[in-house]
């Protein structure tokens, strides 16, 4: 018996699992609190501990979200162009993006990224030959500061030295790679994707002292946003014999955060459609930082809405709880993140929260249809993704996967749930629960045996 | 230096008409240019996002449906806010509508800050050569013109 031991360091919990890789099989899983502050093998040996027979597993490796995550800083030109570029190439890593900058930095934006302390500095800029004054002043700003995390050239490539030079000679960290658009709207973040990624590895993992872990494991090989990433690839386009799922989204409603990822081309899907602005990545991630069900729980209920929030409870029979009630539990639920709901009450508050989260972390992750009245007659612009025709979204997360009916949550992701007939959102796609957690793990054995870890998916993911 | 000039090319407004646009592509790549074209219905600030982050040394905007006028109002000054003020500027197509004088529509484009104006009918030649010649007077005679 060949067995696969994957493990994925959260923030909150460090999670265990064994595969049985012959069988297609879990063999078992096992949890505990992540212990990054003071010794991050501390929790993974108490997982680890739960967790028979992981010594004799061949392979050994994890992913992490501890200490932060991957923290990134974009920086572009124009805030549509290169600096979306740049903060999609960095969320395509498994980054988690504190802020993006763009034109020139100022003095103010220096003592900001100073105090926002990221771990990779993505500096892009101008398209290949095009502007190269802001990407050398961005880059004079950044030499002249006392910043030290590593920084990355994703810019103009006819800059790229002379960017490089500046960066380097005021001692800094610099890596250069490929323009993250190197022509006007086309997209090219796969080769800084990749040089994040490398750099996750030989420094991030140590700063954060992650590495402790290799007295037990293999290592840690990437953040966990990429690992379920690289799942949600696998799983939609296959390998070798084995059939993918065709194009679809997975939704990670988190604690903090909701996760949409959408592996599809996102064209057109009438004829006629004009197709405007950057273009899009087959693969897209995006994270919202405002909707998650505890930390983020009052910032969720903002962008619902109180009034559509009462109408939905009213929708769903429950008129009778009284507007105190319902936002005395969602701050509960800010200040005691670890709360579950006690009764039917509390519950549907919770549902409801979870739909809303999957309904607009999709409204902002999928483009847009705009109709224009010309002389010529009516005529449409798409700007997005076009996401109406996936076939499968797959939802993750504890409200989703510890939920009785969770294909309540998922149908926030709906067109016709969707308060806005311009989204291209998925109209009737299947939904399927991540009922194992098993997303992230798959993503890590998806670097060994592809094939396998595909057959674990399908095996493993449920249809709702 | 072989870098070419570069030209950002455009139908503005909701316009749809998208030959003319591929004519004058090909016709500013054979003359030597890189071109940008930013396609059919382009707003202004996809014009000045464009020539900022491509470093244009020209907008070229083309407006065929009549609406000329209040589409382009305005593209000088985003320019100027965008930092990037003193860019060449030109204009063509059926700027109005109806048979109207052309040298007070040229007038008219003018004032909006446009460098140059051209009638329906101009052959992307004419406008080729002013703009080699707009260029070189900025003292951009550096490029060596295929001949």
């Amino acid at each position: 018996m060949e067995l696969a031991l994957l493990i994925d360091i959260g923030s909150t919990y460090t999670k265990v699992a064994l595969f049985d890789l012959q069988g297609i099989r879990l063999t078992g899983r096992n949890q505990a609190y992540t212990t990054v502050e003071r010794d991050v093998t501390i929790g993974l040996k108490k997982a680890l501990s739960g967790l028979q027979g992981w010594e004799q597993a061949r392979y050994k490796l994890a992913c992490s979200s501890a200490a932060g995550g991957l923290k990134i800083i974009a920086i572009g030109l124009v805030p549509d162009l290169t600096a979306e570029a740049a903060r999609r190439a960095a969320l395509g890593a498994g980054g988690k993006v504190l802020k993006t900058y763009s034109y020139e930095l100022t003095n103010r934006d220096m003592e900001d990224i100073k105090t926002l302390d990221s771990d990779i500095i993505l500096l892009a800029g101008g398209t290949d030959g095009g502007n190269k004054d802001n990407i050398i002043h961005n880059a004079r700003m950044l030499a002249g500061s006392n910043l030290d995390q590593p920084v990355i050239v994703a810019g103009n490539k006819s800059a790229a030295e002379e960017v490089g030079g500046i960066l380097r000679k005021a001692g800094k960290e610099t890596y250069l790679t490929e323009n993250v658009m190197p022509e006007l709207e086309e997209l090219n973040i796969e080769p800084a994707r990749e040089l994040i990624r490398n750099i996750f590895l030989k420094k991030i993992i140590q700063a954060k002292g992650l590495d402790r872990v290799n007295e037990l494991i293999d290592g840690v090989i990437m953040p966990t946003p990429a690992a379920v990433l690289k799942a949600a690839e696998l799983l939609a386009d296959g390998f070798a014999e084995e059939e993918g799922l065709g194009e679809l989204m997975v939704i990670d409603v988190g604690g903090a955060t909701t996760d949409v990822h959408s592996i599809a081309s996102g064209k057109p899907s009438r004829p006629g459609v004009n197709w405007r602005g950057l273009e899009e990545p087959y693969s897209k991630r995006t994270v919202e930082g405002d909707l998650g069900m505890r930390y983020s729980a009052p910032s969720l209920y903002s962008a619902i809405g109180s009034d559509s929030f009462r109408e939905q409870l009213e929708e769903c029979g429950y008129s009778d709880i009284s507007k105190d009630k319902y936002e005395a539990m969602i701050n509960r639920l800010h200040q005691d993140v670890e709360y579950i709901p006690k009764n039917q009450e509390e519950q549907i508050i919770d549902n409801l929260l979870g739909r809303n989260a999957v309904r607009l972390a999709v409204a902002r992750h999928v483009g847009l249809l705009k109709t224009i009245y010309t002389p010529m007659g009516a005529s449409s612009l798409q700007e997005g993704k076009d996401l109406t025709g996936i076939k499968y979204v797959i939802g993750t997360g504890g409200i989703i996967v510890n939920n009785d009916d969770p294909g309540f949550i998922l149908a926030g992701a709906l067109y016709r749930n969707q308060k806005r007939p311009e989204l291209l959102a998925p109209v009737e796609p299947d939904f399927m629960v991540d009922r194992e957690y098993l997303l992230a793990a798959a993503g890590l054995l998806a670097e060994i045996t592809p094939e396998t870890s595909l057959r674990l998916m399908k095996k493993y993911l449920e249809k709702v | 230096m072989t870098a070419k000039p570069i030209v950002v090319l455009g139908v503005i407004g909701a316009d749809v008409h998208a030959i003319g646009n591929q004519i004058l592509e090909h016709a500013l790549n054979d003359a030597g240019f890189k071109v940008v074209n930013i396609g059919v219905m382009a707003s202004q600030k996809e014009f000045v996002n464009a020539a900022i982050e491509t470093g244009a040394d020209a907008i070229w905007v083309s407006s065929l449906y009549g609406h000329g006028e209040m589409d382009c109002r305005g593209l000088r000054e985003k320019c100027q806010e965008a930092g990037i003020g003193d860019i060449l500027i030109y204009v063509g197509g059926n700027l109005v509508i109806g048979k109207q004088d052309w040298e007070n529509t040229k007038k008219l484009f003018l004032n909006m800050g446009y460098d140059r104006a051209y009638p329906p009918g101009t052959l992307p030649e004419t406008a080729i050569k002013d703009l080699k010649e707009d260029l070189q007077k900025r003292g951009k005679s550096r490029w060596n013109w295929p001949s």
